[in-house]
Parts: structure tokens; sequence; C-alpha cells
């Protein structure tokens, strides 16, 4: 079935919005990037932080475009729509049971450990897999308005250079190769905006205490929405 | 269960951390004396000068066995659980980890339910110890960013070498052996770290086989017992550099880092000198990548008649000041130093590390002086572990230190007691004259204070 509601702005919209959703989590960047501005006590090492992080959140999400890009040349719609449902609802299930963080031990970071920590950190929560229905939509031949897709372009060399290669290689032979990537650079955008500017506000005017009352446990929510993905990918 | 907020005995940093409501319950691990055939005990003592059970015993479990000597324990998840790299502050502070220091057996105790009343919720074996990591005898726990640090004093044999495992914060499960490579490390005994900059310190007293049966002089004299302080990058688990402060300075102990991340710079107290009986405070810090230790206090022995010294101490006429103890305010301000043998807890100002003054000092206890507690007559047993209050206004002193020891430097019997003193913001001790509590038959060790204090958490924010 089709839902009608999944055409027209809504993946690109959808996508900004799950950026903003994890970059204003703490646990996907800004917390770090205020944590490395206190230790050296300056504004320049908040804003240095935060292009790692956002370049290791961009290579999840992109990974697991490429996943889905290169599941859907082997596979039938149907047979890829269904194997992602079923992975994001075991995902979602998974991070409702089990909510174990990843390991990373350190504090010292330079550019690539931050970009590391952050690939690390989306990957283990499953920050691409939440995106997987906008990808299928937008994967669909003709699904993105040509407008955006031009945007993705634009996004795309800035925000996931290392993507370049491959994707180049696939793109005449998948349709929404480019939309794909361009759905990673909006998402990453909307991140990094998010986490800059909740990173900064923190670091100059909220303080730290802000910790304490507003972190807000989102794991429960972020299975949750896991689940929702898989839901909706599975309805798409 | 997770939380939906954090913990709100979570604080980011140890500024905040000091903002933190007072202590309402205080724990205290007690142990029994060598050959008695009582078991050790979880003790919960009300600290609410507004309760009408102010200083009264409010709570008590029992080990299921006997002959574990209770020594230092440790939340399962503290402020740590904040830093940024690993982020999980929605645990909850409510398990109390308690080692076994000569049966080896680690219990877990849930405070959750009914804080007064901790149940024991978990007993990991010395066997499960030993065959994953190879250790024995868990002395010292640190709830870490990534699971809980346990230190251990020596193998299954009861030699050497000790070192660091690892449990899960979550199951308690044992995973391992921390080491990835320990460098010419041998002896164990107490670690903590500097967050900020990725580094371990520990610190060396003896093997199992050299402490277990009381100071042995041969040993100590010969210069045997642990001398070093090692740094480790925490991070990859490697040994960078061992510290040597020289063969005299016997039983390298308690280690306390500045609490504030970005300061690179920490205490450890010295048991004795062998070459004069004195304790010391030795200061390490970092110059340019290097790390290097100075001595910035020392406490001199006190000459004393023969007729009243143990029969260890009688050859040299004095009285040991013997640091067993030391405890670093979270502002990094006050520095506290327990003299088990002269009876007596200094306060030094540390705001300047390399030139401590002292601002403070109360008798009690002593192997000589035998200092009364302004509600007591004479004491035995003198200041052992010390624990200061996250708003730095209270410490909690506790007189027993380990029973073949107490045995040794008390030989007519050690009364445990504990005692809290007040501490005067701009500097200066007082004993609280209706803060006394004798247990009569049992020795207390340590002090742990609900919510958290200033030795049970560490921060990744300055």
């Amino acid at each position: 079935m089709h839902l009608p509601a999944l055409h027209g702005d809504w993946p690109w919209i959808t996508l900004a919005l799950l950026g903003a959703f994890h970059g204003i989590n703490p646990g996907m960047g800004w917390l770090f990037a205020v944590s490395l501005g206190l230790q050296e006590k300056k504004r320049s090492a908040v804003l240095r932080a935060l292009p790692p992080i956002a370049l290791g959140h961009a290579a999840s999400i992109a990974a697991v475009a490429l996943l889905v890009i290169a599941a859907r040349y082997v596979l039938p719609v149907a047979a890829v729509k269904w194997v992602f449902a079923a992975g994001l609802c075991g995902f979602g299930a998974y991070k409702l049971l089990r909510t174990r963080h990843p390991r990373w031990v350190g504090m010292r970071v330079g550019f690539r450990d931050l970009t590391a920590w952050s690939f690390l950190m989306a990957s283990a929560h499953g920050a691409g897999l939440m995106l997987v229905p906008v990808l299928l939509e937008i994967g669909k031949p003709a699904a993105a308005a040509p407008a955006l897709s031009r945007q993705a372009m634009a996004n795309m060399p800035a925000n996931c250079p290392m993507l370049a290669h491959p994707a180049s290689a696939a793109v005449h032979a998948v349709p929404g190769v480019w939309s794909s990537l361009g759905a990673v650079g909006l998402h990453t955008l909307s991140h990094l905006l998010v986490a800059g500017v909740v990173a900064i506000v923190v670091y100059e005017k909220l303080g730290l205490s802000l910790l304490r009352k507003t972190w807000f446990n989102l794991d429960g929510l972020w299975a949750a929405a896991l689940i929702a993905a898989g839901v909706v990918a599975a309805l798409a | 269960m997770a939380l939906l907020t954090p913990d709100p005995t979570f604080y980011p940093s140890p500024r905040l951390a000091a903002q933190a409501p007072p202590e309402k319950l205080a724990y205290i691990v007690t142990l029994q004396p060598l050959g008695g055939a009582k078991h050790d005990a979880l003790v919960v003592l009300d600290t609410d000068p507004l309760s009408p059970t102010y200083t009264q015993i409010v709570g008590r479990i029992e080990s299921p066995h006997h002959g574990d000597e209770f020594h230092h324990f440790g939340w399962n998840a503290c402020s740590s659980a904040l830093c940024p790299y690993a982020p999980h502050p929605h645990v909850e502070r409510r398990y109390l980890l308690i080692p076994g220091l000569r049966s080896s057996r680690i219990y877990i105790y849930d405070t959750k339910p009914d804080p007064r009343n901790p149940r024991l919720v978990k007993t990991i074996t010395a066997e499960e110890i030993a065959n994953k990591t190879g250790y024995s005898r868990p002395h010292t726990f640190h709830c870490g960013p990534d699971g809980i640090y346990v230190s251990a004093l020596g193998d299954v044999h009861g030699d050497g070498p000790g070192g660091i495992f690892i449990l899960d914060c979550e199951t308690f499960n044992v995973l391992g052996r921390w080491e990835v490579d320990r460098g010419p490390q041998h002896l164990a005994y107490d670690f903590w770290w500097h967050l900020g900059y990725d580094t371990l310190i520990s610190s060396e007293w003896g093997t199992p086989n050299m402490v277990e049966n009381g100071v042995n002089p041969d040993l100590l004299l010969a210069g045997k017992y642990g001398h070093h302080v090692h740094l480790w990058d925490l991070r990859r688990r490697k040994h960078l550099q061992a510290l040597d402060l020289g063969a005299e300075q016997q039983m390298v102990l308690e280690l306390r880092p500045a609490h504030d991340p970005t300061k690179a710079y920490g205490f450890v107290g010295v048991v004795v000198s062998i070459k004069d009986l004195s304790a010391s405070v030795w200061a390490w810090y970092r110059e340019k990548n290097e790390w290097k230790i100075r001595k910035v206090i020392e406490i001199p022995a006190e000459p004393a008649d023969v007729d009243l010294l143990p029969p260890a101490l009688k050859p040299f006429g004095a009285v040991p000041p013997l640091v067993t103890d030391i405890n670093l305010d979270l502002e990094d301000k006050f520095l506290y130093v327990s003299c088990w043998g002269t009876g007596e807890l200094k306060q030094y100002d540390v705001t300047d590390p390399f030139a401590p003054k002292e601002t403070g000092s109360v008798h009690l206890g002593g192997i000589v002086r035998r200092a009364a507690h302004p509600s007591t007559g004479p004491l035995n047993g003198g200041p052992q572990m010390v624990e200061v209050s996250r708003d730095g206004k209270r410490v909690y002193l506790t007189n027993s230190l380990y029973a073949s020891w107490d045995q040794q430097f008390y030989p007519d019997g050690l009364d445990g007691w504990l005692a809290k003193l007040d501490v005067d913001p701009g500097g200066g001790l007082t004993p609280d004259p209706k803060f006394f509590r004798a247990f009569p038959d049992e020795r207390p060790h340590q002090v742990r204070l609900e919510g958290g204090d200033a030795s049970s958490d560490s921060y990744c924010f300055p």
C-alpha cells in the first residue's frame, strides 16, 4: 500500500526533524563538545569539536543509506522493505530490553577520535536505521522533487566527501542515489545546526546544572522511534 | 530500571556537587576481630539532625559468611555516568558493592526499596574472580564512566601481581583484567584517575602474603613494601610511568586526585618512613607530559615511654603517626590526613598543593595518647578512614584498619567508634559533642554517605 502523506516534501521535512532529534540528544555529541570547551576553557574548542562529530554521524547514516541502495540492487523492492522493517522492529525491541551503551574510554580526543566516537554512537543507537523509511521513499524513482535533489547534490560534497566515489559508481544504476546522499546531507546539516546551537547556548549561558533536570531519558523514545520507523517502512 | 531524568545524586562537576543537600544516612562497613565468631556487617546510621533517631543505628545486615574482612566499598554508579564519551545518566546509584578482603567475595547490596534496610542481591564468589581475572583480595571500587573498576591485592596464591579488574555496571558480571600492559607494576592497593587526562593512578601496599598476618618487620626494614605510584593510560590500559618515592617510604596507600578534571595533580599518603618513623603526604603533578612527585607534608614520630608501646614499637621508643588515609574535599581546598598511630586528624589548606598549610587538628585515641572525645573517656584506635561530606562541612571518622594490624598496634583490643567533626569554612575542625557512636562488638572500617561523598564520585566537567 501507499500512504498518501508519503509524497511531496514530507521525507525532507522528516529528515530535517530527525536530524534535529539526533542533534538535541546529549549522547549524540553536543555534550562532548561542551565538555571539551570546558576542559580547555575556550569556546573555540566547542566549535572545533562539532565538524568531526557531524562527520562521524553522517558516515553512520551514509553507511545505512548505502546498505539500502545495495539491497535494492539485489532484492525486489518489497523484499527490501520487509527486511528493513523487520530489522528496525527487532533493533528497537532490543534497545527497549537492553540499554547498554557502547564503551569508549577517553576525554583526550582529536579529530579522528571524535569522528570515530560519533560514528560508533550513531551506529550503536541505530541513528541511520531510523531513517530507513524515508530513504526507501526517496529512493523510489521520481519520489523526490527535482529541486530538492539539486539541493541534496549541493549539500553532498561538503558533508560526505568520502562517499563521492562509491556513490558516483552507483549513481546511474540505481535511481535515488543522489537523493539518498542528499538525505544524508540534509539530516547531517540539521544535526550539526541543532547540536551546535545547543552546545554554544549551554556553554555560554545555561551551564551544566541544566543537565541534572532536563536530560530526559530518550532511550525509550529512541527505541519507540526505531519500531515506529519499522512499521512505517512496512506500510510504505 | 532506568530513570526518566538523571539520578538526582549525580552532578556534572565537583563545584555543583558541593552544593548537594546534606546526607541523611551513612553506610558503614564493620569487621570482626580475627578469631571472632560473628559476621561482618553493613550498618546504616541516621545523620539527619531533624530525625528522632539522629546518630542512631537504624539498619543492619550481616554477611552470610564468616571471616570476610569487609573493606573499601563503593557505589555501582555515580556522577561519572554524566561523562560525555559514555553517557548513561539514567542508571541509579542504589547498589553498594562490598569486598571481603580476606574471603575475596564481593557482596552487592540494594539500598533502593528501603535505604535503611539494604538487601543482599548478589554475591560474586572468589572462584568467579579467580577464574576470570586471576586476582584475589578485592580492595577498592570506583564507578567509572564505562564500568565498575576494582583493585585486587594479589593472585589466588596470595602473591603478586595485584591489579585491577572490571565489573559490568548493570549485571555485575566479572568482565576480566583491566591491564593490557602492566610494565613494572607488581604491588597494588588503591587507584583513581584524572578523567580529563585519560590517566589512571595506582598505589602499592603489599601482596596478601605480605600483609595478612600483620606488618612483617623483616620485610619492612628491608624496604619491601610498596614505595611507588604508577601512572597508566586509562584508554589503552597501559603502564606509562612509575614514580619511586624511595625505598625508605613504606606503604604508599591512599590516592586523592584533584576533583576538578582540568587539574593534573593529586595527593598520596605514605604510612611510614623506615628512616625516622615519620609519615608523609606527596603531591604528584604533570609537567610537560611527564608526571612527577614530591613530598609536601612530613609528620614526625612522637617520642614515647617504652612501657606504653606495643611490642612492635618498643625498640624505637616512639609512636609513628601512621598515615593510613587521606581525603580531599570537593573544592580541592582542604586535605584531611589521619594519623592512626598518634591519634590525630589533621586538616591542611592545599589551595597551593605544593605548600599545604595546617589549619586544623583533632586528637582522638592514639597508641599512647588515648585522647578522649568530649562525650567519652579515653579511646583506643585512632582516626583511620576519613570521609568528607559533599558540601565539605562534615567529616566522619572510623577507627579500625585491618584486623591483624589492629591487633599489632592496639594489642589491648580495639573498641570500635565513629565520630563526626564539624569544619569551619575558613579552616579548623571541631568534634561534634553529640555525634559519637561506640561500636562495642565490632569495628567500623569505612563510611559512605547516602548520595555520595568526597571519595565516591568522579567528574568529567570542571
